[in-house]
């Protein structure tokens, strides 16, 4: 077992919203991302994801708030922390974060060299200009970009340049989680490739030490990540090995989600998809018993009345259901 | 629509400004039915009324009159007439006169008066005096006439027939009237202009035209805006060339000086106050032509246009139902600035006497002009045209406060 | 090839150039197909690589620069509004944004109501009229009641693409293009869209266009593909034989670039 780099315990956070209501968009999470290991988060628009992802830093501003939980980055715990020390000691150095949109947050009127000079003299004070720039190059070159990248302004750049530019850039002071959202998701297939490489390159040459990789993309999941959390409605409600939770879910709706799959391979043209019948619940007011209650094939009056927690499979998996593994699965059978 | 409205009187903004414009329409609409007097008729015989309560003073005499002590009442009436200023210029003329400085005591009124009335000589004209302080003395001298004679005033009446005077009624130093049964009061607030009319009544009805102006231009200036540039945009091609050549040929030139030549061309006696407002009107469409018109490309080749296109909607269905509630809240932002600046037009155009007709109505434009021709600024009668600014700077204020308090509410990235 | 289906739409050298001189781009460039009845067809291309474009000049939308379109073998007339309307009435589009799809300023009512009126069904009874709008969401598993009165934008995006369908149920066209029809919306409620475009299919019979940048859709639903890559069609054929079987370059790279589950997913290619 690897170092520990990233533990979250029962991470609760939440948005309080224009009319004053809370909104608990992450809700008693709890995860650990291993030396190496890479982490992947799935679930559909508004389960969580996102807010997830800004929670992890621990770099909250409104309308975000932090309400319970422990976050420990490389044995420090940081939740709870003053959003000027998290963004002077922890972003960057421990953790690296690189929204769906990162592309666009360069600043057109500067070149690619000038941000790379931002991020290391805000942790350098001293370094010299000649030293970021051979840094800068071999670290460049090292991950596939051609070293006159730095010399360009980003408007110089192509969609998918730009994202491993970013990349590149916020990974440059060895961060010890990298948390990617949708990092790829505004790109097309060649270039979210590129993306997806250079991610692999990034975790293999010890770059950085783990990665959270969010998408609503599966097969992309798949192909990235060791294991994969599935997030419904602010609850994880599925943790298992990539294979595992690709090939065999556990939870309805981690199989439901599964079941959407489509990818250009013989054999799956013309299966049946899985489709989940309704909506999310509206996290103003979230049932009070499992929340996958009203669009579960399997629901039973008790599913509606008990909240129900985490429990643990074989495997050192777990998921989220008051059924038993083997009830599971001989229901998954009958179908 | 509700939610807009909903939203727009939540902004402090636009609450401010929609309250201070309506305290101004107020004033326009609720003034007439107190004060009916035509808002031109010349009622002062002379320039520049100060303001103030104007008491009749035959009235005065023919009112019940009552008896009062008052103890300040001597003091009052000197110092009425012989102020602090008077009492140093008076001392003054007659150091330079030859009287030592220690002998004045300007404090004392009695003392004063016995030197002055024994030396002063309207005649005597010292070194360095000019004729205009000169002149100055004389009106001194002439106003300090009986100041100090605490004797009651006769009123004398002359006999029909003999055309003798007979004293008719003594008016004594303790005498008051109530000004409440004065016959004749009138109250001129922001006292009269040069014509000797009633500044206020002129004002509230220059507000009112000039509001009507700036609606007119601003309504002429939208209307035109609005349509070329829903042409322009929605048409494209050829119509889109057309409209923005002559739109950017417009923009080339400055407004004013179109402005100018085309009043210029219309003539003193064809300008009224409603050919001033079309005139602006047609010579400020540019900016929102254009504005509509990047707002309509943007919208054409929305899927929702294309939806209605499918539905098999004609294009004024299109363009009415689908793409102007669109860009509605930037055509209200544009009118409601048209107004504010076809109001500011007016003005500049009359101060350059190419405003409306002068014998028609007022408008704050006018009024500036008139108080600019008869020097009320370097003669200090600030009431002929400080309230005029105000009015002008509270209107334009107060609608720009609304167009920032809307753009707040069609933008919500704009909200603080 | 099997002509004994009957042809529906095709083209031939279907051209469109934007702009003038030297900013003169051409987003479709010579194409030709031959759309059967009854057919569902992908086309498939990255961004840019003109297949809105084309799929604006099979709607009819934006004029074509040069070639012509067929419709059920006629040459396609579109000249005036009236032919227009007629048009529109054998051929409707489902777009990618449900929520840039409807006006803003419309219930949900209007939206249906519109799609009655243009079947010739305007003066039909309100009752009739709501029945009507009640089984087209019904179709859906929309509840009409519940949707009465509201406006689309409250719905969820999902929702929101389903209530096109709703539209479609109730024009009836002969063909239906869905531009990325499931591209903004999430994964198990693009199941639920597939499986309606799918039932509304087989219920009146019509053909069905869909232009998606995902390879993978395109292999899941259609009998045949064209692949498009800068306003030409650089592979076309059944469903099996491209994407099983690719010819191109092009083709294999885009295949290539697609993450799989079954086959190991080659990251050394790029």
């Amino acid at each position: 077992m690897g170092k520990v780099m990233l533990e979250v315990r029962e991470l609760t956070t939440k948005y309080i919203t224009r009319f004053n209501e809370d909104i608990y968009a992450v809700d008693h999470v709890s995860l650990k991302v291993e030396e190496g290991k890479s982490l992947g988060i799935a679930g559909e628009s508004g389960c969580g994801k996102s807010t997830l992802a800004l929670s992890l830093m621990g770099y909250y501003f409104p309308p975000l708030y932090y309400t319970s939980g422990d976050i420990i980055i490389n044995e420090r715990n940081i939740s709870g922390m003053d959003p000027d020390e998290v963004r002077k000691s922890i972003l960057g150095k421990e953790i690296a974060y690189i929204p769906q949109a990162a592309m666009n947050a360069l600043n057109p009127t500067q070149k690619v060299i000038n941000f790379v000079e931002d991020v290391i003299h805000a942790h350098e004070p001293t370094a010299t200009k000649k030293d970021i720039y051979d840094m800068a190059r071999q670290r460049f070159e090292i991950l596939g970009l051609p070293a006159e990248v730095l010399q360009k302004y980003s408007v110089e750049l192509s969609g998918g340049m730009k994202q491993r530019t970013v990349i590149a850039i916020s990974v440059i002071l060895g961060p010890k989680v990298l948390i990617a959202d949708e990092p790829s998701s505004a790109l097309d297939v060649t270039s979210q490739k590129m993306v997806i490489k250079m991610l692999r390159d990034l975790m293999d040459r010890g770059m950085i030490k783990s990665m959270i990789f969010i998408t609503h993309e599966l097969p992309l999941l798949y192909n990235v990540t060791d294991d994969i959390m599935v997030m419904y409605a602010g609850q994880m409600v599925e943790h298992a090995t990539a294979e595992q939770a690709v090939f065999d879910p556990l939870h309805p709706y981690a199989r439901g989600l599964m079941g959407s799959i489509i990818v250009p391979e013989s054999g799956l043209r013309g299966h049946k998809l899985a489709a989940i019948p309704g909506v999310p619940p509206n996290l103003k007011k979230p049932p009070s018993g499992c929340r996958f209650a009203e669009r579960c094939k399997y629901v039973t009056p008790t599913c509606r009345a008990v909240s129900v927690n985490m429990r643990e499979a074989a495997n050192d998996r777990e998921y989220r259901c008051i059924f038993a593994e083997q009830e599971l699965r001989e229901m998954y059978k009958n179908e | 629509m509700k939610h807009i409205l909903h939203e727009a009187f939540r902004s402090p903004k636009f609450v401010t400004g929609f309250v201070i414009f309506m305290a101004i329409l107020a004033l326009v609409v609720f003034y007439p039915l107190f004060v009916t007097d035509h808002p031109l008729a010349i009622i002062g015989q002379g320039t520049f009324f100060p303001p103030g309560i104007y008491v009749s003073v035959y009235d005065t005499t023919n009112a019940p009159q009552y008896t009062m002590m008052l103890p300040e009442a001597e003091g009052n009436r000197i110092g009425a007439k012989l102020g602090d200023v008077e009492r140093e210029a008076m001392r003054e003329w007659l150091i330079d006169f030859g009287i030592p400085r220690a002998e004045i005591d300007i404090d004392d009124t009695a003392k004063l008066m016995t030197l002055w009335d024994a030396y002063y000589d309207p005649a005597l004209r010292f070194q360095g005096m000019t004729s205009a302080r000169q002149k100055y003395f004389a009106r001194l001298d002439a106003s300090l006439e009986g100041l100090l004679v605490m004797e009651p005033r006769v009123i004398a009446v002359p006999n029909t027939e003999t055309g003798a005077f007979e004293a008719s009624q003594s008016i004594e130093l303790t005498d008051f009237v109530n000004v409440n049964e004065v016959a004749n009061v009138r109250v001129l607030p922001l006292g009269t202009d040069n014509f000797g009319r009633d500044m206020l009544t002129q004002l509230v009805s220059a507000i009112g035209t000039s509001l009507q102006i700036g609606l007119v231009a601003g309504t002429v200036a939208t209307l035109i805006g609005l349509t070329l540039g829903l042409m322009a945009g929605y048409i494209g091609g050829l119509v889109d060339d057309v409209i923005m050549f002559f739109t950017n040929l417009f923009t080339a030139i400055p407004g004013i000086v179109l402005l100018i030549l085309i009043s210029y061309s219309i003539g003193q006696e064809n300008r009224g106050a409603v050919t001033v407002a079309v005139v602006i009107g047609v010579t400020s469409w540019v900016w929102t032509t254009r504005a509509v018109r990047a707002q309509v490309i943007s919208l054409r080749n929305r899927d929702h246009v294309n939806l209605s296109k499918l539905s098999g909607h004609s294009i004024f269905h299109i363009i009415f139902a689908d793409i102007l509630p669109y860009i509605l809240s930037y055509v209200v932002m544009a009118f409601i600035l048209q107004i504010s600046s076809g109001i500011l037009a007016e003005a500049g155009l009359s101060i350059l006497g190419l405003g409306p007709k002068t014998t028609d109505v007022p408008t704050l434009g006018l009024m500036m002009r008139w108080a600019m021709i008869y020097s009320a600024h370097i003669l200090n009668k600030w009431w002929a045209f400080f309230p005029v600014i105000v009015a002008i700077a509270l209107i334009s204020f107060s609608l720009n406060l609304m167009n920032t308090g809307l753009d707040q509410v069609f933008n919500p990235a704009l909200r603080e | 090839m099997n002509d004994e289906r009957k042809l529906c739409l095709s083209g031939k050298g279907l051209t469109k150039v934007f702009g003038l001189g030297r900013q003169k781009t051409v987003a479709v460039d010579h194409v030709d197909f031959a759309f059967h009845e009854g057919e569902i067809i992908s086309i498939v291309g990255e961004s840019g690589s003109g297949k809105t474009t084309l799929a604006k000049m099979l709607l009819g939308l934006i004029g074509e620069t040069e070639g012509e379109v067929y419709f059920q073998g006629v040459k396609r007339d579109i000249g005036s509004q009236k032919k227009k309307q007629n048009y529109w009435k054998q051929i409707q589009a489902i777009f990618q944004d449900p929520f840039s799809s409807y006006n803003i300023f419309h219930k949900i009512d209007e939206v249906l109501l519109d799609c009655i009126r243009m079947r010739g069904g305007g003066k039909l009874p309100h009752a009739k009229k709501v029945e009507m709008m009640t089984e087209a969401c019904s179709f859906v598993n929309l509840k009409f009641e519940e949707l009465t009165n509201k406006y689309p934008f409250e719905l969820s995006g999902g929702q929101q693409q389903r209530l096109m369908i709703a539209r479609i149920f109730l024009l009836k066209p002969k063909i239906l293009l869905a531009d990325e029809p499931t591209s903004m919306i999430d994964a198990c409620s693009r199941a639920t869209i597939l499986d309606f475009l799918m039932q509304l299919r087989d219920e009146i019979g019509m053909t069905l266009i869909f232009i998606t940048h995902d390879i993978g859709l395109a292999y899941y639903v259609s009998d045949t593909v064209y692949i498009m890559e800068k306003g030409k069609f650089v592979e076309s054929g059944s469903a099996d034989e491209v994407i099983l079987n690719p010819q191109q370059p092009y083709t294999r790279r885009l295949l290539n670039d697609v993450p799989k589950i079954h086959e190991e997913w080659d990251l050394s290619t790029v």
